[in-house]
């Protein structure tokens, strides 16, 4: 077929770049959100994503039940369309008569928590660090990026469930330890990329130029460099936001997270397991959760990175 | 090349270097390891009969210096549950989780390579979409919730696969299947995107000006020149794999490291979980330098630098 254009030199290139010269913020909006609309995985991803938060804020007023009421009279039922299974329980309920879509809902607070606060830590870190390694440079970058490649270099589940079994017994609160540990482990990636960015700004034109007439550090930093590197970073947020969520839930699957009280999609795997056999379905509905919300991330991101990285490239992570 | 390699040898020695320090302080983050290993039931006579006999009463540095030294000969002391040298232990266990990780990562390249060939060299195709799905999936399905629908599809309603434990060689395959959808996903997508990437160079479009066939194009230049960065992703799926098996193994009572670290998290044995950690990063570690003294080797600019 010689008349075939390759579908993929016609997505990727000039029609998705943003003229920054062009109007204002709005227009800018404007702009990406009809790139969004003719994206169609994008505009699923959005979706998705939007689902889950929206979920999570509004738990109480969406989800049917509340989710920790016991009600031993009707455990163990089945979803709706299933033999047994009725509407009042869309998704059936556990093992002690627990609606499971609630808990769903209610335990979708859990993942955003984690994945928001986890991922703004990681952020906030890492790009202060790349920040200075990659503008200091010399022995200040060496440090730094020595100790940035030793994390990188670690097993990083063995480590997450070392760090999380070893703190288990502190005094700090479940939640916000979950938090801290992802947030923390997870910098060195954005510090790594932050700091290659930096490099690259650096010897480009633009920044030179800025030097050359005389701007000082904090105009080059805030007027030439931030605003380049929102774009890359937006991009890795969505994929590790994405990635903490998996990871959190295989903690509470080793109830290393929150406490089994909590409703929480690991929790809910982990209690779900021992019925496994008898009773499948009380394990399966937040794994569909899990992945349900990772798609959507990540249809998001792979969309973020063709629309906000200005260069376009198809550097897979 | 030496330089180069010695100085990756270095990084790696610091590396370890660094995991002695991490596995050593973290167990005292929380201030006190015994409170951390024996529970909050003990008596105050107990806690103070084990503190003297691990030696925690010392100086930290002390404790320091002589856990590096002893691990630096690969002693990590004894296993608080098994009362026994916890090397032996580890080494018992690492056979079943090399062989899970291998036959994952076996699975992984027998899917995984030829889709992202088949997908990168006729891109918009259906075997083009189908790898760019398999590369979602694998990003995007938790393997341990795959464990549970294999075991419920699988073990429990079609009684294919035994769903737990190690005693046929056919236990293996969902497992292994289960660890390796990530790997797999990765593998997809590197391999779909080195070749579409390749496609694009000056030199194939030389080639094809030239007039050689598809299949010279496709197999001297695209190939061997896709070849070089899965090599080094194959040693990271690799090491990946062996680390990342906690879940799976749990899963699966598959008799591996993975489960020997949550067993042994469960019934705090602390010494355990740090002799694992420590030899499982040894492990990954010593797989990465191979892995980049196999990239220097196969990619010419390394060589001759």
């Amino acid at each position: 077929m010689a008349h075939t254009t390759d579908p993929d030199t016609i997505k990727k290139p000039v029609a998705h770049r943003i003229d920054i010269q062009e109007g204002g913020f709005w227009h800018q909006v404007r702009y990406i959100g009809k790139l969004l609309l003719r994206d169609r995985s994008g505009t699923i991803g959005l979706l998705l994503f939007l689902t889950f938060i929206i979920s999570a804020i509004f738990a109480p007023a969406i989800a049917p039940h509340d989710p920790l009421q016991q009600n031993l009279r009707d455990s163990k039922l089945p979803p709706a369309w299933s033999e047994g299974g009725t509407w009042e329980y869309p998704l059936g309920t556990d093992n002690l008569g627990r609606d499971i879509l609630s808990r769903i809902i209610f335990g979708s607070r859990v993942s955003v928590y984690v994945g928001f606060f986890g991922v703004t830590i990681a952020f906030s870190i890492g790009m202060i660090f790349g920040l200075v390694a990659g503008y200091v440079g010399g022995r200040t970058d060496n440090v730094i990026m020595g100790l940035v490649n030793l994390l990188l270099a670690l097993p990083y589940l063995l480590f997450v469930v070392f760090i999380a079994a070893v703190l288990r017994d502190s005094n700090i609160n479940p939640l916000i330890l979950v938090i801290l540990i992802f947030g923390i482990t997870d910098s060195p990636i954005f510090a790594r990329i932050t700091r290659g960015e930096v490099l690259r700004m650096r010897q480009s034109g633009y920044v030179e130029s800025a030097v050359s007439i005389g701007a000082n550090t904090r105009r080059i930093l805030f007027d030439h460099i931030l605003p380049n590197l929102i774009g890359p970073l937006v991009t890795l947020a969505t994929f590790e936001m994405s990635a903490m969520i998996f990871y959190e839930a295989g903690l509470g699957f080793l109830g290393l997270s929150v406490p089994p009280t909590v409703p929480s999609w690991g929790n809910m795997l982990s209690n779900g397991r021992k019925y496994l056999t008898t009773y499948p379905w009380i394990s399966t509905w937040p794994g569909v959760a899990i992945m349900i919300t990772s798609l959507g991330m990540n249809l998001l991101g792979d969309w973020l990175r063709d629309v906000l990285d200005p260069r376009l490239r198809r550097v897979k992570k | 090349m030496q330089r180069y390699l010695l100085s990756r040898l270095g990084q790696s020695i610091l590396i370890l270097f660094g995991v002695l320090v991490l596995v050593f302080f973290m167990l005292r983050a929380t201030g006190d390891p015994v409170a951390l290993m024996i529970g909050r039931e003990a008596t105050q006579e107990q806690v103070e009969a084990f503190r003297e006999a691990q030696g925690f009463n010392r100086p930290i540095y002390v404790q320091f210096f002589e856990f590096a030294f002893n691990a630096i000969q690969l002693d990590f002391g004894d296993s608080l549950h098994y009362k026994l040298p916890a090397l032996p232990l580890i080494l018992e266990r690492l056979p079943s989780t090399v062989w899970l990780a291998g036959v994952s990562l076996l699975m992984s390249i027998m899917v995984g390579i030829p889709l992202g060939l088949i997908g990168g060299f006729n891109p918009g195709s259906i075997w083009d979409s189908m790898a760019r799905l398999v590369g979602l999936l694998g990003q995007t399905v938790p393997n341990f919730w795959l464990a549970l629908i294999l075991i419920i599809v699988f073990a429990v309603n079609l009684g294919w696969f035994p769903s737990f434990g190690r005693d046929q060689p056919s236990s293996v395959i969902l497992p292994a299947f289960a660890l390796s959808v990530f790997s797999m996903g990765q593998i997809v997508r590197l391999t779909r995107s080195a070749v579409l990437e390749i496609r694009s160079e000056d030199y194939i479009r030389t080639a094809n000006s030239k007039g050689l066939s598809n299949r010279v194009i496709y197999l001297r230049h695209i190939l061997r020149n896709a070849a070089i960065p899965l090599v080094s992703v194959l040693g990271v799926q690799f090491g990946y794999l062996l680390s990342g098996s906690i879940y799976i193994e749990t899963i699966f009572s598959w008799p591996g490291l993975g489960r020997l670290l949550a067993d042994s998290i469960g019934v705090r044995d602390f010494t355990m979980v740090q002799a694992i950690a420590f030899f499982t990063s040894l492990v990954v570690v010593a797989l990465n330098l191979l892995t980049d003294m196999v990239y220097a080797l196969l990619d010419p600019r390394i060589r001759y630098s």
